[in-house]
Order: structure tokens, then C-alpha cells, then sequence
């Protein structure tokens, strides 16, 4: 909400500095975004709390100031033809001190053109020579000096200024033309400089969203009274009852409706302080009829309609015409003011005659009664709309106004008459008529004001300070609240321009908000929590997550977090083409905002995918790892299960290049393998392996991992299928995805550590010749198992396969070492081990000893 | 004999004088100590010698071989030192020359920064609670005092799903309900940290998804000050000692009063710059007091307790603190942005 500063002055006397005043709407939730300089100086003096000295205000500023002896208000005495451009006129104009020439191209004075001295003289802004301003030719703020210069012939060294080169708006259309009274020769930045504040209007505060309401707080803050506006018409025409009809058909979404009649205006463009108010607002002036109602609610927050009288009584037949408030009916059309016919939903609720429907309530008028040129008849409407109502219409509608804009966030009733009552003087203010006497007035459903009780010991109990009564009753009633005291307790009645607080405790909450925000967030002290320590429950899951986090750092690899979004032709790239779609329902968006984040993933193992792509061109090795959700939902509508994956991937080079040398063979199979060994003993899982088939992964280099007998995850190589659905280069991606709650949930609470032997081991290698399709694990298993106790370690050195060998046998070669924990073994002991499990090896495995 | 030993010693020593290297000194041995040397072979053959010479050429001879020995050896360790000397001299590297570079892992900017937060309020007694992402319209906004169209979700643009009341949480503050029908009545000190999701065009400063670390307290007499006593022991702690904070009148559905806590911007110290939109100023979180009706939704009484709530984004503090100017590399993981944590 833009609020210029010369409008606010209007309804509170602000002594403060601009940044002062900044910094105190700023900390009581009137964020000040921008403070634009509309001619007035740039703030100088420094705000206290900041660390270095030379901070001015705490807000983005911009704008221009006027120079006071350069810019001033000018009188154009004559407008005279340029003697070789049809385009341009000279002026002959007064500054206060002694006549100019002045060249000039503004359109709005061509009218004057020729007509000899002007009877009444045109106020204009004028530039002398040297004045800086904005270049009214080029896009943007951009500054320029006024030089001395030849124009076709004429000289130029001053000029008459447009809005835009003021700094105004944007308009470079005519020179600005001031009101009649504006003073000759007095600098124009004490006749209108101004600054506007746009402040942040958040939905609590929707009160505020107008100068009265800036004002009020304002006032509070700086406590000063508030200027009330007055709400008093001045009755000039006949009475307005019975000449108008009222009907309200759902009280519970029209609570109040109110209207006034002034005859006999006459439609022109507003005076020019009208105008500049309503620019520096941000609003574009139109007429004056419509910028009195614009201005209106700018003022006090109330939006207001105004409607063709002549159009509807011409609608009723001429008889009375009877406004009604009801339902739009199926199929129902209205054309609004922008032009688009629409189709109306039935909660929408019109404001219609008999004839059909006039206007979308609360949000745009029809373009059929609204007011124009020809207009001279004019009945006004401010009326009360059920918010959330308004909120349905222009969300179905995709349709929002200023009105809606205020009635969606909640107007009290009270503001109707009030805004019906301002509106019918302010018209006649600038449009002249005659305002017929009396309102017609409904109001089924006045707004209950609540009356809250609360005492110092609520303040206290909320906000940790001790105020007194009277100071909380002070703070209250400086807002407009209506304050009883009977001894500790205060009865707070709400003043009806805001629908904010409510009854009993949640009542308190909502004045104690108000009292911290008046008495200043800054003064509240700040104290350490002294109530009881909570009872202690921790967060095992995570401190498992963050520890493996460390496990998997440890191993050498770089962790990613990915987008959870993603869509189903994403994901299917983990699959060969010819693999069957993965039909298990997604978690999916309505309302997606792009096409490829459509459904929460089911695979981690493709978001990782995703980013092995994307740095495969900028980094030879990866070895990447995620911990993330995926999303599992059995029946769509059900909310998902939301586990936890672990995925690791690996590609590219053993080690990083070096000058030295070094491995630059591709990580394969066994690489992720060693890595996920190391992982799950780290976290004394005790892993198994076990070949498995996997639509991702080579059929032949893929594995699952057990935890005993419960699969916790696979690993593999990417299926070269798969590699080739990713933009990847032709090496080996290995990667593994496992299941994280599994993981998390199996690792012991705590381990047993061994001793450290005390007693030398005996080392001894073995080699064995076994078939072919012997696995690996099945030796080593059973010579654990026939090596006993005494047998502590079991390692493959060596597999070979060729000379020596029988075709379709291989030979596994194990370092063995033997040790007891009490003594040192003897040769004998070891022996009669070894022979035990040569023994066993030949019986279970067919297998032969290597000489 | 005798002087053929003389002459022997003579000979052997001068030879050994001229040796340098190691091969050298193994054949010295081999010829003048080794089993078939002239010197081994006087001494087998003392038996042979007349009764007379025996004693003397015998402990001539073993003199002579006790000395060759004697000799040898500091001529062996002479060597050595020398030949260390030279390799010392020698083996001089090119220090400039790069090192080889170990491999390293590293925890993802935003853990780090969620890490730091965790540890900071796990001190100051706050436990971790975490609530599902996928959650109930009602979770999201009814039971956070925002009903059907209420005007503060226009705050939120949501990602809803195709399911009916089923959205992507567009805070962490569902869990605040979640962690309070779990606890109540009794007292609570929780954060809730969690990714997030908003409908909003991704650019330099928006994501579609981001982290949000929640905070809740909840006990009998829980306040304000109290409020403002425990975030600023918080932003002394990841900000730094002397950080200055103000807190500023905001307005969120579920807290009532409601702030923002600002620090000063340690950017362009209070100046005012790009980053700090001129304010001065940089927003880090929001916070309040528990609204009541959030209180009893959470099954406790709000005219028995009182609570304060707050809620921070650990990218956006990143950000600040590394000056980074584009949220969008956070879920981009490119390694040379990854590699610089």
C-alpha cells in the first residue's frame, strides 16, 4: 500500500523524521519496503542500533528531490506558436521573479495556443536552467540536467515539467497543470513535495490498508490523537427515501448495504491534487466521480460503487428501481467493467435490479450500469461482503480489484455507511450535484464487537514484562479500543473498523499482540526460559542417520541431496526400454508448476543417476551417495510411506590422476563392493551377498545384500541399457541402493570389542583348485567353519585360472592366520587344523589342493 | 711365515684403503678372510709347523685376522655413512612439485548448515522431532488456525496433490501438532527440521523445495522475553558474538504475537547493500508466541500454557554466510559447488 506522506498528514501530525518514522512502522509490522522522494529532501541523521554510523534509513529509497531554487511553481501568461514546428509552443511565462520564453511540447497546451494573453494564467511546474531532473524521453528514471541550447531556432533553457520529469508517475503525456491557487514563485517542493510509503500490508493488519488506518497507527506509535474524519453529509437535495428499493436475500454473505444519491453532477477530470494523490497511490485518475470513490477508499478503506441512476430506473420501467443482493442463478452471465462476459458459479453473489444482474458484488461492476461521460445521476453503494465469499469469487473468477482486494481481507459493516457518507460529500466536492437527504440503509447482521477481559497478570504471562493498568489501558485505547477498568481487570471492547479480535483467551492473545507491537517488540527484555526442562526422548533414528553420514564420508564420498519432484519418464530411465513400466500408484501433483516435476519419486536411485549425469562432463571420478525419501503410497489418496534409501554410485577412475602415476583403471563391481563391505562392518552389520537379477543392473554383476536372511539393498553395474538411457560415457557406473530404515534399525546398540592378541599368529597361504561354479564365499564359509576357533582369519590373495589349471576349474589362493588367544600355537596344533579343513574342502567341495 | 703375514696385512690393508662400494669390500673379505684366503690356510696349517713357530706365527696370524676384521669393519661403516651422506645429498625432491591428493568425502552444504543448527540447539536442550513431508491439508493449515480460505494461505503457494486434502507441506509447522498430541501435557522443547515445498518458479532466490528448521517450546510459563533471550543466544551462536538482532512485529497465523528476527547485515555492516535490499537489515527467521487455538489443537490448554514458536531456512543462512547468489545450486549438485564445503 503505497501512502503518501502529505495524505497521512491529514489524519495524524507527524513531527518525526522520515527515517525515524520509518523505523517505527517498520518494527511494528507496518514493513516500510520503499520510500519514495517525490521532491521533498533525502533523508539525512542516522538511525540509532545500527552498528556504523553513517545509515540513514532503514528502507530502500528512491526518488528526486527538488531543488528549491531551480524548481518552482511557474504561470503561464500567453501560449504562442512556434514559428517553424507545429509540435512545439512557446510560453510566456512568470517564475515569480521576471518573465521567460519558454519552449514547449506538451499537447494539453495546444488549446491555449494563439488565444493572446490567457484570462486566467495555467500554474505549471517550472524548471529553470541547471535544474536536474528525470529526461522525460527515456525509459526509466534516468537524470538530466537543463542546459542552455538552440531548439529549431528558438533558445531553451528552462521548461515546464511533466510528471514524469518530476518524479511523479510515469505519465510524459502534457506538462503538469497545477491547481489555480497554487503560489507563484514559491519553490514546488514546500507547495507538494511529498514522499510516499509503500508498506507491506500482511492479512492481520488488512485494516491498514488506507491512510486512515496508517494514521491511526501512526498516532498510537508516536501517541498523538487521531483526526477523525467527518462523516457528516451535507444534505442538499430532496430525501432519497422512496426513490430507491433495497433488498438483501443472505444476510450471512451481505450483511449491510448502503446508499446514497447525488443528482446533477457534472463529469470532468479531477483537480489536480485529486490527481497526484491518487498517482502517488498508485492509481490512475479517471473522472471525477470515479476518482472520488477511488479516493475514498484509498482514505478509509471502504470500496465503493457507483452506478448510473438514469440507467436504472430506465431498467425498472421507469418506476423505482429495487437493488438486491442474492445468488447468482445457474447459468447466469454478467460483462464486468474489463470487458469479459462471465459465467457466474452459484455461490456468487450479484448485486442486481430487476432487470438481471448490475455487478459482480464486492469485486467489479457490470459494464452496462456503470457510470460515463453522460452520467448526472449518480447512486452510490457501499456495502458489507462475507470475505471468504468474496475469497471463493475471485479465485473461480480469476478476477481481483482494489474493492476485492479489501473485502476479501475484511471490511466491518460499520465502514459502509461511513464510506456511503464520505463518498456523497467528496463528489460533490469535485463533481458539484445535489446529495438527496438520507441513506437507504440495510444492515440484517451488525458484527458482534467483542468485549475481551484481561489483566496485567495475561500481559505478564505472555509477554514477560509488568505493565500497569492504566499503561495497557493507555496503549488500547490510543488504537480505538474501548476500555472499562474495574480494579485489575480491564474490559476491552473492539472499535468497529476492525473484525480481528476475538473472545476470551484467544481474544488476549490477539490484544496482547497489539500491546507489544505499541509499547515496542524492542522494549521487551530478554530473559532465558525458566519453566521446567521437558522430559528427555531424543532422536536415536537420526543420531544413527548422522553417524552413518560420517561412515559413508570416511569412505571417500561426497554426499548430494536431490530434488524429491520428479516425473515417472525420469524415473524410467533406471529401466532398460523394454522394461514394464513401473505401474505402482505415485504420489502426484495437481497443480504442477513444471512438467518434468510432476510426482514425489519412487527412486533415489535415479535422482542420483541424474547427477552422476550431470557431472560426468566436468569430473572424470565420482563416488557420490544420498540419503533421501522416497514416496510409496499402496492406494492413491492415502497418504505415503515416506522410507529412507541410501544410494552410492561410483564411476570413473580408481584414484585421481597424479604426475607420479597412479590407478587409473575404471571402478567396477568389486570397487562398490569393498566399499559397501567396509560400510556395513564399520556399522557391524555383518553382510552377505548373493547374486540376484535386477532390471537395473547387469544380469551378471549384480548382488543382493543380506543382513542375515533379510535383503537390506543390491548393488551392481548399471546395465548397459541403462548407461545408455543416461547421457554417460561407455565405462562402468556401479551403484548400489539400500534400504536406510533397514540399516538404521539393524546396527547393534553396542559390540563387544576383541582383545588385541597377545600370542603370535601362524601365517600359512592354501590354494585350492575348485569347478568353476563354486562360489567364492562357499570356500571361505566352509573354511571358517572346518578352521574352528583357531582359525581367525581367512583372506583370498589370488584367483587364477589357465596353465596348470584343469579347464573348467579355478584356483583360490587364501592367506590363513592361525592364533590362539592364550598361548602360541605349536605345529602340531596347526597341522592337525589345516588337515581338518583340507579334509572338509575335498569332501564338501570337491576340491583339490594346489602343489 | 712371519713375515709373510706382515706382508699379507700390509697388502690387505692397503688394498682396503682403495675400496668403495660394496661388492668391493665382499671380495676383499672372500680373498684375504674367506675359508680358502692365504691367511685361513696359515691357520689350518699351524698344525704343520714346527713346535717353535707355532706360537708365534699362530698368534701373529690371528692378530693379523683380528685386525683385517676390526678394519673391515670400520671401513664397512664408513662406507655406510658416506653412502648416506651421498644419498642425502642426492635425493633431493622438487617440493614445488604437486602432492598426491587424497580422495575425500563431504556432507552437502545444506547438512552442514542443518548439523550446525542441531548442535546449537541440542545445547541450548532442544530435541529433534521429524513429521512427514506428504501431509493433510488439515495438518498444513486447518489445525495452524488457517481454515479454508483463510487470507494467510495466500502466503503459501501449495503444491497439492491429486489426492483430496492431500498436499507437500509448505512448512515444517505441521509437526508442531504432530509433536504436541504426541507430548501433551507435558512441556516441550522440539525442533522440526525438514525439506519443504512451495508452488513457485524456481530462480536465484525461490526453490520449489527447501529446508526449514521449526522450533517449538511449550510449558506453563513459556514468554516472550523468553522468547527473545533464547533466538538471540541462538544467532550469537551461528552468527557470531556480537551479532546484532532486532525483532519486528510480523504476522503468521499460528504465533500471536508474531516477529521477524533480523540480524544486521554483516554484509555491508548495517549500511545497507543489494543483499540486505537496502534495509540495513538481513530476515532470518520468524517466530511468536503459540497462537491459543494452535495450543488446544495441539491438546493443550492456552489458558494454563503458553508456548513460542520459530522457524528458520538453513539454505538462506547458508547463503548468507558464503555469499552464495543462486539457491538453485543447493538441489543442483554440481561437484565444483559441492567441492568448496
Amino acid at each position: 500500500m503505497k501512502i503518501p506522506l502529505s495524505w497521512l498528514k491529514d489524519f495524524v501530525e507527524i513531527d518525526l523524521p522520515i527515517n525515524e518514522l520509518v523505523h517505527r512502522l517498520t518494527l511494528a509490522g507496518l514493513e516500510v519496503e520503499e520510500a519514495q522522494f517525490v521532491g521533498l529532501p533525502l533523508p539525512v541523521g542516522i538511525i540509532e542500533g545500527h552498528t556504523s554510523g553513517d545509515r540513514q534509513i532503514e528502507t530502500n529509497v528512491t526518488g528526486l528531490a527538488w531543488d528549491p531554487e531551480k524548481i518552482v511553481v511557474g504561470a503561464i501568461l500567453e501560449v504562442m506558436s512556434h514559428p517553424d514546428a507545429d509540435r512545439l509552443v512557446l510560453c510566456r511565462l512568470d517564475d515569480g521573479a521576471q518573465e521567460h520564453i519558454v519552449l514547449a511540447g506538451g499537447p494539453n497546451l495546444f488549446p491555449y495556443k494563439g488565444k493572446g494573453p490567457l484570462e486566467k494564467a495555467l500554474k505549471v511546474a517550472y524548471a529553470r536552467e541547471g535544474a536536474q531532473i528525470y529526461d522525460g524521453h527515456k525509459p526509466g528514471n534516468e537524470l538530466t540536467t537543463l542546459k542552455r541550447r538552440k531548439i529549431r531556432g528558438v533558445e531553451s533553457y528552462s521548461m515546464a515539467c511533466s510528471e514524469k520529469e518530476l518524479g511523479i508517475s510515469d505519465d510524459h503525456e502534457g506538462v503538469i497543470i497545477l491547481d489555480d491557487d497554487a503560489p507563484v514563485g514559491v519553490p514546488l517542493a514546500d507547495y507538494m513535495g511529498d514522499v510516499v510509503l509503500d508498506i507491506a500490508i500482511t492479512p492481520n493488519i488488512a485494516r491498514n490498508a488506507n491512510i486512515l488506518g496508517v494514521a491511526r497507527e501512526v498516532a498510537a506509535l508516536t501517541d498523538v490523537p487521531l483526526k477523525e474524519p467527518s462523516y457528516e453529509v451535507e444534505w442538499s437535495g430532496p430525501p432519497l427515501e422512496g426513490r430507491v428499493r433495497l433488498e438483501i436475500h443472505h444476510p450471512e454473505l451481505n450483511p449491510r448495504f448502503v446508499l446514497g444519491l447525488i443528482e446533477g453532477v457534472e463529469i470532468c477530470p479531477s483537480p489536480y491534487w485529486v490527481q497526484r494523490r491518487l498517482r502517488l497511490a498508485g492509481m490512475r485518475p479517471i473522472n471525477n466521480i470515479v476518482d472520488a470513490t477511488n479516493y475514498v477508499m484509498l482514505e478509509i478503506g471502504e470500496p465503493l460503487h457507483a452506478f448510473d441512476f438514469d440507467v436504472l430506473v430506465e431498467r425498472a420501467g421507469g418506476e423505482t428501481p429495487t437493488i438486491l443482493t442474492r445468488l447468482a442463478e445457474p447459468g447466469e452471465r454478467l460483462t464486468t467493467l474489463d470487458g469479459v462476459e462471465r459465467e457466474l458459479d452459484d455461490f456468487t453473489v450479484l448485486v442486481a435490479d430487476s432487470a438481471g444482474g448490475l455487478s459482480i458484488a464486492g469485486v467489479m461492476g457490470g459494464a452496462e450500469s456503470e457510470v460515463s461521460e453522460q452520467t448526472t445521476n449518480m447512486l452510490l453503494e457501499g456495502a458489507a461482503w462475507n470475505f471468504i465469499n468474496i475469497r471463493r469469487t475471485t479465485a473461480s473468477q480469476k478476477l481481483s480489484s482494489d474493492a476485492s482486494y479489501r473485502f476479501e481481507r475484511g471490511v466491518h459493516p460499520a465502514m459502509a455507511e461511513r464510506g456511503v457518507r464520505r463518498g456523497l460529500n467528496f463528489v460533490a466536492k469535485l463533481a458539484g450535484g445535489k446529495i438527496a437527504e438520507g441513506l437507504v440503509d440495510e444492515y440484517p447482521l451488525p458484527p458482534v464487537d467483542s468485549t475481551v477481559e484481561i489483566t496485567p497478570m495475561d500481559v505478564e504471562r505472555w509477554l514477560g514484562i509488568n505493565l500497569e493498568v492504566d499503561e495497557i489501558v493507555d496503549i488500547l485505547r490510543r488504537l480505538g479500543f474501548s476500555v472499562e477498568v474495574d480494579g485489575q481487570v480491564l474490559h476491552v471492547t473492539t472499535p468497529d473498523h476492525r473484525l480481528d479480535i476475538s473472545q476470551g483467551v484467544d481474544g488476549q492473545a490477539d490484544l496482547i499482540e497489539e500491546i507489544a507491537r505499541i509499547y515496542g517488540y524492542d522494549r521487551i527484555p530478554e530473559t532465558q526460559i525458566a519453566d521446567r526442562i521437558p522430559p528427555q526422548y531424543g532422536n536415536p533414528r537420526l543420531e544413527r542417520e548422522e553417524r552413518v553420514r560420517d561412515v559413508l564420508v570416511g569412505l571417500g564420498l561426497q554426499e548430494v541431496v536431490t530434488y524429491r519432484l520428479t516425473s515417472p519418464v525420469r524415473e524410467m530411465r533406471i529401466f532398460p526400454p523394454e522394461a514394464p513400466p513401473d505401474d505402482r500408484p505415485y504420489v502426484r501433483l495437481a497443480n504442477p508448476i513444471a512438467s518434468d516435476r510432476v510426482v514425489m519419486r519412487h527412486s533415489l536411485l535415479a535422482s542420483v543417476l541424474e547427477i552422476v549425469e550431470r557431472n560426468i562432463r566436468i569430473r572424470d571420478r565420482i563416488a557420490l551417495f544420498e540419503i533421501g525419501q522416497v514416496y510409496l503410497t499402496s492406494e492413491e489418496g492415502d497418504l505415503p510411506e515416506e522410507p529412507l534409501r541410501l544410494v552410492i554410485a561410483l564411476s570413473g577412475p580408481r584414484s585421481l590422476p597424479a604426475w607420479q602415476g597412479s590407478d587409473l583403471e575404471s571402478m567396477d563391481f568389486y570397487d562398490l563392493k569393498g566399499l559397501v563391505d567396509e560400510f556395513m562392518t564399520t556399522l557391524h552389520l555383518g553382510p552377505l551377498y548373493k547374486p540376484m537379477e535386477h532390471p537395473s543392473f547387469h544380469p551378471g554383476k549384480c548382488a543382493r545384500i543380506l543382513i542375515g536372511e533379510r535383503q537390506v539393498g543390491v548393488l551392481g553395474e548399471l546395465h548397459p541399457k541403462v548407461r545408455e538411457r543416461y547421457d554417460l560415457p561407455e565405462r562402468p557406473v556401479v551403484a548400489a541402493e539400500l534400504d536406510f530404515n533397514l540399516i538404521i534399525e539393524s546396527i547393534p546398540e553396542s559390540h563387544a570389542v576383541e582383545p588385541v592378541p597377545a600370542f603370535p599368529p601362524v601365517l600359512e597361504d592354501l590354494a585350492v583348485v575348485v569347478d568353476e561354479e563354486v562360489q567364492a564365499d562357499e570356500v571361505e564359509t566352509l573354511l571358517k567353519r572346518a578352521g574352528g576357533d583357531l582359525l581367525v582369519d581367512v583372506k583370498l590373495f589370488d584367483l587364477y585360472r589357465g596353465e596348470q589349471i584343469p579347464e573348467g576349474k579355478k584356483s583360490l589362493a587364501y592367506s590363513m592366520v592361525y592364533q590362539a588367544p592364550d598361548r602360541t600355537l605349536t605345529d602340531e596344533e596347526v597341522s592337525k587344523v589345516r588337515a581338518r579343513v583340507i579334509k572338509k574342502l575335498e569332501t564338501d567341495l570337491g576340491a583339490k589342493l594346489r602343489d | 711365515m712371519l713375515e709373510r703375514l706382515e706382508e699379507l696385512e700390509r697388502q690387505a690393508l692397503t688394498e682396503l684403503e682403495g675400496i668403495t662400494d660394496e661388492a668391493g669390500l665382499n671380495a676383499w673379505r672372500v680373498k684375504y678372510l674367506g675359508r680358502s684366503a692365504e691367511l685361513g690356510v696359515i691357520l689350518a696349517g699351524l698344525r704343520e709347523l714346527s713346535k717353535e713357530d707355532r706360537p708365534a706365527v699362530g698368534r701373529r696370524a690371528n692378530e693379523v685376522k683380528l685386525n683385517l676384521e676390526s678394519t673391515l669393519q670400520t671401513r664397512v661403516e664408513a662406507l655406510r655413512v658416506a653412502a648416506l651422506e651421498r644419498s642425502l645429498q642426492e635425493e633431493r625432491l622438487d617440493v614445488s612439485l604437486p602432492g598426491r591428493k587424497p580422495i575425500l568425502g563431504r556432507i552437502h552444504p545444506a547438512n552442514q548448515t542443518l548439523r550446525q543448527i542441531y548442535n546449537i540447539w541440542a545445547e541450548m536442550g532442544f530435541q529433534i522431532y521429524l513429521s512427514r513431508e506428504v501431509e493433510t491439508d488439515d495438518f498444513n493449515f486447518g489445525l495452524l488456525n488457517m481454515p479454508e480460505h483463510h487470507p494467510a494461505r495466500d502466503m503459501w503457494d501449495t503444491f497439492h496433490t491429486t489426492a483430496t486434502g492431500v498436499l507437500l507441506r509448505t512448512h515444517t509447522s505441521p509437526g508442531q501438532i504432530h509433536v504436541m498430541r504426541e507430548r501433551a501435557p507435558e512441556p516441550i522443547r522440539v525442533i522440526l527440521p525438514g525439506m519443504c515445498y512451495r508452488y513457485e518458479q524456481s530462480s536465484t532466490r525461490a526453490e520449489i523445495q527447501f529446508n526449514q528448521v521449526e522450533g517449538l517450546a511449550v510449558g506453563h510459563h513459556i514468554t516472550f522475553a523468553d522468547l527473545k533471550g533464547t533466538l538471540n543466544a541462538f544467532a550469537r551462536r551461528m552468527f557470531g558474538e556480537h551479532v546484532r538482532t532486532r525483532f519486528r512485529a510480523a504476522h503468521f497465523p499460528f504465533t500471536e504475537p508474531s516477529a521477524e528476527m533480523d540480524i544486521e547485515c554483516f554484509i555491508c555492516e548495517g549500511k545497507g547493500c543489494s543483499v540486505c535490499r537496502r534495509s540495513g537489515w538481513l530476515e532470518i527467521l520468524g517466530c511468536g508466541m503459540v497462537h491459543p487455538i494452535v495450543l488446544r489443537n495441539g491438546g493443550y490448554d492456552p489458558t494454563v500454557f503458553t508456548g513460542f514458536a520459530f522457524g528458520m531456512g538453513p539454505e538462506r543462512i547458508t547463503m548468507l554466510k558464503h555469499g552464495i547468489d543462486d539457491i538453485r545450486y543447493f538441489w543442483g549438485n554440481d561437484l565444483r559447488f559441492l567441492e568448496q564445503f
